[in-house]
């Protein structure tokens, strides 16, 4: 049993976070975001760059001009673009193809895939009630989306067959459209969606990039701050607190890490598997990109401090394909229909 | 990343599994059958597997064990905890006694104690909390003072509690300050004490499930020969945490396997009652399978990678934490789940609620291991108390 990353899988991440680290700093961020107010937008440089090195075709397999890598690694880049809050529509975009090279048919997989691994079509996946998706991350600038409804079916559709209007979500590094389709509009999925398990085990990794950066923020803050002759952080009010973030980005993280494991090993798992990291991962990226807020103190409710664009982040992700109450629900609906199929054994 | 087995562990679990298929214990004496019997039977079960030699697969060969890997010995507890086996009798001398000997006791002492510790014929207990010692253990007050009439012997006087087994010892794994002048880690003596003597005095420690699982020390005038120390003078702090670093190790998965038999009770449960379909009965079992899958992930990434990497991650204090409290909230659910019956003395679910309470206490309090992760995982500062 190993829960290391391969030599391979290590320098993906050395590599995708020095790059991130010098292109994607808070500074260029704000940035970004302040040169284009009020809705998201790309870092067109930034996103570029990341096509030209291939990332957002990572998992996607190389008969349709991706790079065939698995899950992990997808889960990877993920990961460090949260860290970062990178303002590009890769986890959108990824999600998309995630579903479409699993639920789709031969010509849509032959369509869609080799545009959306050279990032020139840009995708986005949310799930949605009666046709209508509130919330569609990317969706403003997406080539093609995929609505997902509770039942699990899905299907796929252009701008043209469906209302996209552009929204101001409250995380201004990334776009967001509310999309309606009628119900014939669009393309239908292979029932059931599978795909989205993959889906999941992204947004929950980026969840995850989310709370560490979060809780690093939140520590060397406290170490600095001082107040009545002390660092805050030797306050166990604080300290304990921290020790939580702790507690909730490693729950995050261990499970959203075996869904990804679990994806590609042993994909009978992947529901449950995926429903327990959305899950864990939802309520971490919530927490503790809340205590970071908290334990920043007054600077911490600034336009100015950084960490809200983590908290902005985590909000939409947890929300992302539902939140942590409708994958808990899930996961009892498995729970019940493994011990109802134990009985009938 | 490989979350699979390897043959080799598959094999070792295969192998456990069929022994304890063809060997389970006889059932359990009743509960009120009273300590004595409870005792004799966790005997009887800890001679089953010395013969068999499965009672301390992770001691080396030379010892009597197995040479079992980390995994191994993980998979050895998952295995016991899930056969529902009770625990060996002398369970502190195997997974604490032993080991801290095989770092810092002599030979002689090896020779002499490891065998008995093995077989079962002499149990083990710790004396290491007292009264006004427990998160700061480093602050106990137990004395040891040489015998000027017989300088190779120590005259020990004291207080020590949450004894477990005493009644049963024949061995105390004893920490007595020897140096009252210098600070307050460097003047402690780790030593083995004969339980066995008039100086010694047990009171056993009724707790709140009503029995009495712990015991209180009453030490005057206790004699140890210098033979029976361990690490030499002054260096008892050291010797300890080999002890308390072995204290969380195994025990865990055993422990962690309960949890997840409590709660896999708790969801056959809800399900025979249509509480699955119940949204807030659904959403509470669904947050404690989440938390048991990752205390079982961190589990296991924390002893995979000591053994591949040579070093631990934070997981440790972190896995016992979310145990404790998980195992809390789970017994708690229980009430609501199963309903009277989970609340009438005698019943498991009863016992479980109310002995749950003391897992976030014992081993290091929930508070502990916070200010454990802040200070040494996180390198939060130390507020300095004022002594």
């Amino acid at each position: 049993m190993d829960f290391g990353l391969t030599d391979d899988q290590r320098e993906i991440q050395r590599t995708a976070r020095d790059l991130l680290a010098e292109r994607a700093t808070f500074a260029r961020v704000r940035e970004t975001i302040e040169s284009h107010p009020p809705a998201g937008t790309t870092d067109t440089a930034l996103w570029r760059e990341l096509c030209e090195l291939g990332w957002p075709g990572i998992a996607i397999a190389e008969e349709h001009g991706g790079q065939g890598l698995g899950t992990i690694e997808l889960s990877i880049l993920c990961e460090e673009l949260g860290r970062t809050v990178a303002p590009v529509p890769f986890l959108a975009s990824a999600m998309a193809a995630c579903v479409i090279e699993q639920a789709g048919t031969p010509e849509q997989r032959e369509r869609w895939l080799p545009g959306l691994a050279s990032g020139e079509t840009i995708g986005a996946l949310a799930s949605a009630v009666d046709g209508t998706a509130g919330l569609v991350v990317s969706g403003a600038e997406a080539d093609v989306i995929v609505l997902v409804e509770e039942d699990g079916s899905g299907r796929l559709l252009t701008p043209e067959d469906a209302e996209v209007s552009k929204v101001a979500a409250i995380d201004p590094t990334r776009s967001a459209a509310l999309v309606s389709a009628g119900p014939d509009a669009g393309e239908a999925l292979e029932d059931g969606c599978p795909g989205l398990g993959r889906a999941l085990v992204a947004v929950s990794s980026e969840l995850v990039g989310v709370s560490e950066r979060a809780l690093e923020m939140t520590v060397a803050y406290v170490k600095d701050r001082k107040q009545f002759g002390v660092p805050v952080g030797a306050y166990q009010a604080v300290s304990h607190r921290c020790a939580q973030m702790l507690l909730d980005t490693e729950k995050a993280r261990s499970t959203a890490a075996f869904a990804a494991w679990t994806a590609d090993a042993d994909p009978e798992g992947l529901a449950e598997a995926a429903a327990m990291a959305k899950a864990a991962a939802s309520d971490a990226g919530r927490e503790v990109t809340a205590s970071a807020i908290q334990a920043h103190g007054g600077i911490g409710f600034t336009w100015e401090a950084d960490v809200h664009w983590l908290f902005k982040r985590a909000q939409i992700d947890a929300a992302l394909l539902g939140g942590a109450g409708r994958h808990r629900a899930r996961v009892a609906a498995i729970l019940a229909e493994k011990i109802a199929a134990s009985a009938t054994a | 990343m490989d979350l699979t087995f390897s043959d080799r562990e598959t094999a070792f679990r295969d192998e456990l599994r069929a022994w304890l298929a063809d060997n389970r214990p006889e059932a359990k004496p009743p509960a009120d059958a009273g300590d004595d019997a409870q005792f004799a039977y966790r005997r009887d079960w800890q001679r089953r597997l010395y013969d068999a030699g499965w009672a301390a697969p992770a001691w080396p060969t030379e010892y009597g064990g197995r040479g079992a890997s980390q995994s191994e010995s993980a998979i050895y507890f998952e295995e016991l905890g899930r056969a529902r086996v009770p625990f060996a009798a002398n369970t502190l001398g195997l997974l604490l006694g032993g080991p801290t000997l095989m770092v810092w006791g002599t030979p002689e002492q090896k020779e002499r104690y490891l065998p008995p510790i093995l077989s079962g014929e002499e149990i083990w207990c710790q004396g290491f909390s007292e009264p006004d010692a427990g998160s700061d253990l480093a602050a106990l007050k137990t004395r040891a003072v040489r015998d000027t009439a017989h300088p190779d012997e120590w005259v020990v006087t004291g207080q020590k509690v949450w004894t477990s087994g005493a009644q049963y010892s024949k061995w105390c794994m004893l920490v007595a300050r020897t140096d009252s002048e210098v600070a307050k880690h460097k003047g402690l003596t780790y030593f083995l004490m004969d339980m066995e003597q008039e100086a010694v005095q047990i009171r056993p420690l009724r707790q709140i499930t009503g029995e009495a699982e712990f015991n209180e020390l009453f030490i005057e005038e206790a004699r140890i020969p210098d033979a029976n120390m361990v690490g030499g003078v002054g260096n008892g702090w050291k010797v300890a945490l080999t002890t308390l670093m072995n204290e969380r190790a195994g025990l865990g998965f055993a422990l962690q396997i309960r949890l997840r038999q409590l709660l896999d009770d708790i969801i056959a449960a809800a399900a025979e009652k249509g509480l699955l379909e119940n949204p807030l009965y659904a959403d509470k079992i669904a947050e404690l399978h989440v938390r048991c899958e990752s205390i079982r992930l961190l589990a296991w990434k924390g002893l995979t990678d000591a053994e591949r990497y040579g070093q631990p991650g934070p997981e440790g204090s972190l896995v016992k934490w979310l145990w404790s409290d998980t195992n809390q909230r789970a017994t708690q659910l229980a009430a609501d789940v199963i309903g009277p019956e989970a609340l009438i003395s005698g019943t498991s679910w009863s016992y479980e609620l109310l002995r749950a309470r003391g897992n976030t206490i014992e081993g290091g309090t929930t508070e502990v291991l916070k200010n454990i992760v802040a200070e040494r995982v996180l390198g939060l500062p130390r507020l300095k108390v004022a002594a």
